[in-house]
């Protein structure tokens, strides 16, 4: 039997499996049982309602997506008031998700919903799509810093923060996040983007910019989560492209405690469910008593020495 | 052969089988494997497929949706599934049938689906039709392939002890479809076409006036055209009668979590206020006067 539970800081869960916020809805709740999940991750929530950004609001490629949403919120009231209450039937630890305009508003939030029976709160650093060009508070050191400062002085669960793959300075960012008490990074959203429809001369997603994700962004946003596990003490929830128990695998091994899955849930709501099997299949086949063995497992090639006036 | 894709629970298979969970979970929607049985065409444009499909998948409603995996085609493969509305479902058959136009990626796949294969049906998915009780005489007028979305609607009204009117509307008879499928459910039927000179909306409008007058309509329904549908919405006004439509949209999961498929409705039928809502959960069929025309 193989023991897939996991830790993300003080928080146990089943299994490192969890949908990527923004993916994931009561609708999932019809087509498989979510108690199988590792931990329920809602989508973001703002203060206010907001009805969101104009369609289209999808564009597709080659094994990736481009999504403009726009983070429709129907509000704090609905979220503690219905949202929570819906997930909080099912076993596995619920994860709010919060987005706001400044950091005062950050932490207001946190506190709003922190005492709803949530288990901890993503902080939505990084959405691409609110601020204009793309620009968002994860993309700063400093505004990220601000921003889990805020949320830590004003809830007492956990702080996971939501890495966005646009910031040059990513180590900067995950370093400035766990100097202000973040609990976990989770790398990465969306890569900002964005298409033309040269028929029309119109962007293919109304708010012309939008978020990269699916199967094609992995390797990069694999480099990222790597990047910022070698770099954190905190733990490191993988989150870019992964579809399979393999690719899931593959952040672990670059050091992520635990994984999200996001675009696969539209190709297939049941991608979930069958990377988990296919997880504690893969352990099985490999003698692998412990999944958290497969955490930052990743071996380097062996070294060959040149003779010294060859090498670069 | 169908079968339900295996959608597991990993977490408790094995040893813990005394856990809470899945042990009584029942998939509402489900990916169903569906052994294709026929898949030809209607004519130059229109494909007619026909899969072997669960009890579940064929208990689909009128105006519901499948959301498909569709194969790689002449265009190369899709990423994500494509939406398709039920031309016709037989849970005693087990038989769910597709009606669609090849035009892009994803319908060149699945004209590529031979006897014999599988199609991966997501579904059903989506709200369908909602006759008024009591409807006594209800109306369908559809254009291209939204008639394949309306032609379930006849049989379900019937069966209710409706008389049903369908007014099919296309570029030239030959691409009429549906008329004796429409016929042998029991409805009365009316062509008009491009070609014939009498589709255009003043002269439709007379046509619906006249029948209107000779029997009056109590529900109204409507799919495929922007004409159509304002047409629809001013008589439905002056009628004081009720009715639906149904929307398509660009889709992302078709279970209502990515929020991309989201079309501006009318918060009430006389509303000025403007809201979004999903087109494969809050719809795909909503009330005539609350969508906006496009």
């Amino acid at each position: 039997m193989v023991d897939l539970s996991v830790k993300v800081g003080a928080l146990t869960l089943a299994n490192p499996v969890m949908p990527a916020s923004g993916t994931f809805a009561d609708g999932n709740a019809r087509v498989f049982d979510l108690n199988c999940l590792g931990a329920i991750v809602t989508k973001t929530i703002t203060a206010d309602i907001r009805e969101g950004v104009p369609p289209p609001r999808v564009a597709e490629f080659k094994d990736a997506t481009l999504f403009s949403i726009g983070i429709p919120s129907k509000g704090a009231d609905y979220y503690v008031n219905t949202t929570v209450p819906f997930y909080r039937r099912y076993t596995p630890p619920v994860v709010g998700s919060i987005s706001a305009n400044s950091a005062d508003e950050f932490g207001e939030l946190a506190a709003r919903i922190g005492a709803s029976g949530i288990a901890a709160i993503e902080a939505n650093v990084s959405c691409p799509n609110l601020k204009k060009n793309g620009k968002a508070f994860g993309m700063d050191p400093e505004a990220t810093f601000q921003v889990i400062s805020a949320m830590k002085a004003s809830t007492g669960i956990p702080v996971w923060v939501k890495m966005t793959p646009n910031a040059g300075n990513l180590v900067e960012v995950a370093l400035a996040a766990q100097a202000a008490g973040a609990d976990a990074l989770v790398c990465s959203n969306a890569i900002l983007a964005m298409a033309i429809d040269v028929e029309t001369f119109k962007p293919r997603v109304a708010n012309v910019m939008g978020g990269l994700t699916g199967a094609a962004t992995k390797p990069i946003l694999l480099r990222m989560a790597y990047q910022c596990a070698q770099a954190v003490e905190i733990p490191v929830i993988g989150c870019g492209g992964i579809s399979t128990a393999e690719d899931a695998i593959e952040f672990m091994l670059a050091g992520c405690t635990a994984v999200q899955i996001g675009t696969a849930n539209f190709v297939s709501p049941t991608a979930m469910p069958r990377a988990i099997e296919g997880m504690r299949a893969f352990c099985e086949r490999h003698g692998i008593a412990r999944i958290a063995d497969l955490i930052g497992a990743m071996k380097q090639h062996d070294v060959i020495n040149l003779q010294e006036e060859y090498v670069l | 052969m169908t079968e339900v894709v295996s959608s597991p629970c990993a977490t408790h298979t094995g040893a813990d089988s005394a856990s809470p969970c899945c042990g009584d979970f029942v998939a509402r929607i489900a990916e169903h494997a569906c052994e294709v049985l026929q898949n030809t065409p209607v004519n130059a444009e229109y494909r007619h497929m026909i899969v072997a499909a669960p009890t579940d998948a064929a208990n689909v409603q009128p105006g519901q949706f499948f959301h498909l995996a569709c194969p790689p085609g002449a265009s190369g493969t899709t990423f994500l599934r494509r939406p398709m509305s039920v031309y016709g479902a037989d849970p005693k058959l087990g038989t769910v049938e597709f009606l669609y136009k090849v035009q892009g990626a994803g319908t060149r796949g699945l004209a590529a689906l031979q006897p014999g294969d599988t199609l991966d049906a997501l579904g059903p998915l989506g709200q369908g039709f909602a006759l008024p009780e009591g409807a006594r005489h209800i109306l369908l007028v559809a254009r291209g392939v939204g008639l394949a979305t309306l032609a379930p609607l006849a049989a379900h009204a019937v069966a209710r002890g409706a008389s049903v009117t369908a007014v099919l509307s296309a570029r030239s008879p030959a691409l009429v479809m549906s008329a004796e499928r429409l016929r042998a459910a029991g409805a009365t039927v009316h062509i008009v076409t491009d070609a014939d000179g009498n589709s255009d909306p003043a002269q439709l409008e007379a046509l619906l006036e006249t029948l209107h007058a000779q029997k009056p309509f109590d529900f109204l329904s409507t799919c495929g055209s922007n004409r159509l549908l304002m047409l629809l919405q001013k008589l439905g006004k002056a009628w004081g009668v009720a009715g639906q439509t149904a929307i398509e949209q660009h889709m992302g999961c078709g279970i209502g979590s990515c929020y991309a498929c989201v079309r501006p409705f009318r918060e009430h039928a006389n509303s000025d206020r403007l809201t979004f809502r999903r087109v494969c959960w809050e719809g795909p069929v909503f009330d005539l006067q609350e969508t906006t025309s496009w």
